[in-house]
């Protein structure tokens, strides 16, 4: 039996990947950059994408949040707001729109993704301020709630991020981007300069609210304990190319690649 | 009549009229023209040398000098009042160069330029209320990078204004802003209005009067067309308040004008007095007081 095309579920049918990038090109020129790359997201995934420095990581991460342009490649997302678009042709409008209330981006370095001179009530509040939040009653409620559900002492509620330690920023920009509660979360070396203790509780963290508030995450790190903990699937990327993919513990186990077999190598027995 | 009335007289020979050269004047109105079309919006223009230093008004100077004519009157204030050095100096300058009739009369002038203040006496149609400004872009505070701010405007993303409103409370309990206080106008656009005190932004909200907006060394032009809404930014739970001290005018007795504190004498002794010299020293006649200026 056919059913007609209208009865359809649109936007969000569980089969339906959230995110589908195809053929993403970005070159700086001097192999340095991202080349393409093509893989999907699903509703609830973590996908990490591991490799050495200079493997286009980041540039692809970039790419996706919106920092920077790509050559060539398209990327497919369903929106909760506009349905399916194509992220790369959107509007500015559109993907401002979509990247403050949909997305989340957390930077490696705090200080990019917060601003340090704006408390930490402000620093959350702002995404629902700029999504039409004007009652500083309920943007204070929010807050508190998100700084606690990220462990952070809601009494500081009214402290600069510039007073707080690494973690406490850190945990900070993430409680920015997810108080809009948002589908996507892009995370660029989270917990890289961060010390070990500190790394294991933020991560412990995140796992927790990823899955509680059934997130997709891409997860770009060089760090394979991190992916182990975290990701579903991985993508290990070399000269801005994707050499392996596949389940995390199959790549972790078993890698096919010689340089996944070499990161895996290298990873300090404690 | 008082110093600062004069009848329109000679012009200073050697220089064109109103200082600015016709080119430069019509430039500026052009600009203007698309600042009235776009109510709120900044008009990047070609901000001229102005023989004073920019911070002076320089802005406000070139709009009235691109407007003025024969037939205005002018009336030129500093801090709401027309006998500072500012408000002086200004005045003369277009007396010399345009040769119009200056005033001190609120109602009688057709073009107001004001550092600072809006003239307690209400405005009326055909009037233009010309403003010195010294800061345009109101997202500045939490936005350092003008292709951004631009962007912002463009898009309407205000959400980051609120910010700023929203540490005034966490840090003082209620919107502290007592100056430059931000609002919407024609609920699009986003503007300074000069650091005004925010007691007189309700004046601007569908003002009879033209109000056009100059800063000359950030080369920028806005305005608000007669009758357009002009809305202080707020919070739903912490609404726009104007808070003054529980004082009256020591000259004139006003209560619903704003005051400046002034040390009176060498004891220290302090009076209230209006800012706005013209409506105080109406008010003192009125009540057939010799007047006194504050």
């Amino acid at each position: 039996m056919t059913l007609p095309a209208t009865s359809l579920p649109t936007a969000l049918a569980p089969e339906q990947p959230l995110l589908q990038v195809r053929g993403l090109t970005k070159d700086y020129g001097a192999g340095r950059g991202c080349r393409d790359i093509s893989f999907t997201l699903w509703p609830g995934e973590i996908l990490g994408i591991v490799g050495e420095s200079g493997a286009g990581k980041s540039t692809l991460l970039d790419c996706l949040g919106g920092f920077a342009v790509p050559d060539a490649g398209r990327a497919d997302y369903a929106s909760r707001l506009f349905g399916p678009v194509e992220i790369f042709g959107l509007s500015e409008a559109r993907r401002r729109r979509l990247a403050r209330s949909e997305w989340g981006f957390v930077h490696q370095d705090a200080r990019r993704g917060l601003r340090m001179s704006v408390s930490a009530g402000g620093n959350v509040g702002e995404r629902l301020m700029a999504e039409g939040e004007r009652h500083y009653g309920s943007l204070r409620a929010r807050a508190t709630d998100w700084l606690q559900r990220l462990e952070l002492d809601a009494d500081r509620i009214d402290d600069p991020p510039s007073q707080f330690s690494g973690g406490m920023r850190q945990r900070l920009q993430i409680a920015r981007n997810l108080v809009t509660e948002p589908r996507l979360l892009l995370m660029d070396e989270p917990t890289g300069g961060l010390d070990l203790s500190v790394q294991a509780r933020l991560l412990d963290l995140l796992r927790g609210l990823v899955r509680g508030l059934d997130l997709s995450a891409v997860l770009v790190t060089h760090d394979l304990g991190v992916v182990r903990l975290l990701c579903d699937r991985v993508l290990v990327m070399e000269g801005g190319r994707i050499v392996e993919e596949g389940l995390t513990d199959q790549v972790l186990e078993d890698p096919q690649h010689p340089h996944s077999q070499r990161l895996v190598a290298s990873i300090l027995p404690v | 009549m008082t110093a600062m009335d004069r009848a329109a007289g000679p012009r200073r020979p050697g220089y064109n009229y109103a200082f600015l050269d016709e080119a430069t004047k019509r430039e500026i109105r052009r600009k203007l023209l698309k600042a009235v079309a776009i109510p709120g919006h900044q008009v990047p223009f070609s901000s001229r040398e102005m023989p004073m230093p920019p911070g002076w008004g320089t802005g406000g100077i070139q709009v009235t000098a691109s407007l003025i004519g024969p037939s205005d009157v002018l009336k030129v204030i500093d801090q709401g009042s027309d006998d500072t050095t500012n408000a002086v100096s200004i005045r003369r300058f277009f007396a010399e160069t345009a040769g119009v009739e200056t005033t001190s009369s609120t109602r009688r002038a057709s073009i107001i330029q004001t550092r600072h203040r809006v003239p307690e006496t209400p405005l009326s149609e055909g009037q233009i209320l010309v403003f010195q400004v010294p800061l345009p872009e109101p997202l500045r505070f939490l936005e350092p990078r003008e292709s951004e701010t631009r962007k912002l405007h463009a898009l309407a993303e205000y959400g980051s204004a609120y910010v700023s409103l929203y540490e005034q409370v966490a840090r003082h309990g209620r919107i502290a802003q007592s100056y430059d206080y931000p609002v919407m106008v024609g609920a699009r656009y986003l503007m300074r209005p000069s650091p005004i005190p925010s007691f007189d932004n309700p004046k601007l909200d569908r003002s009879p009067a033209l109000l056009l907006f100059g800063a000359g060394r950030e080369r920028r032009l806005y305005a608000v067309p007669p009758y357009t809404s002009v809305e202080s930014l707020s919070f739903e739970d912490r609404p726009f308040r104007i808070e003054l001290p529980p004082r009256r005018c020591d000259l004139c007795g006003a209560t619903d004008s704003f005051l400046d504190e002034i040390v009176a004498d060498d004891a220290g002794t302090r009076i209230f007095a209006c800012s706005d010299s013209e409506y105080c020293g109406e008010r003192q006649r009125a009540q057939g007081l010799s007047v006194v200026a504050p």
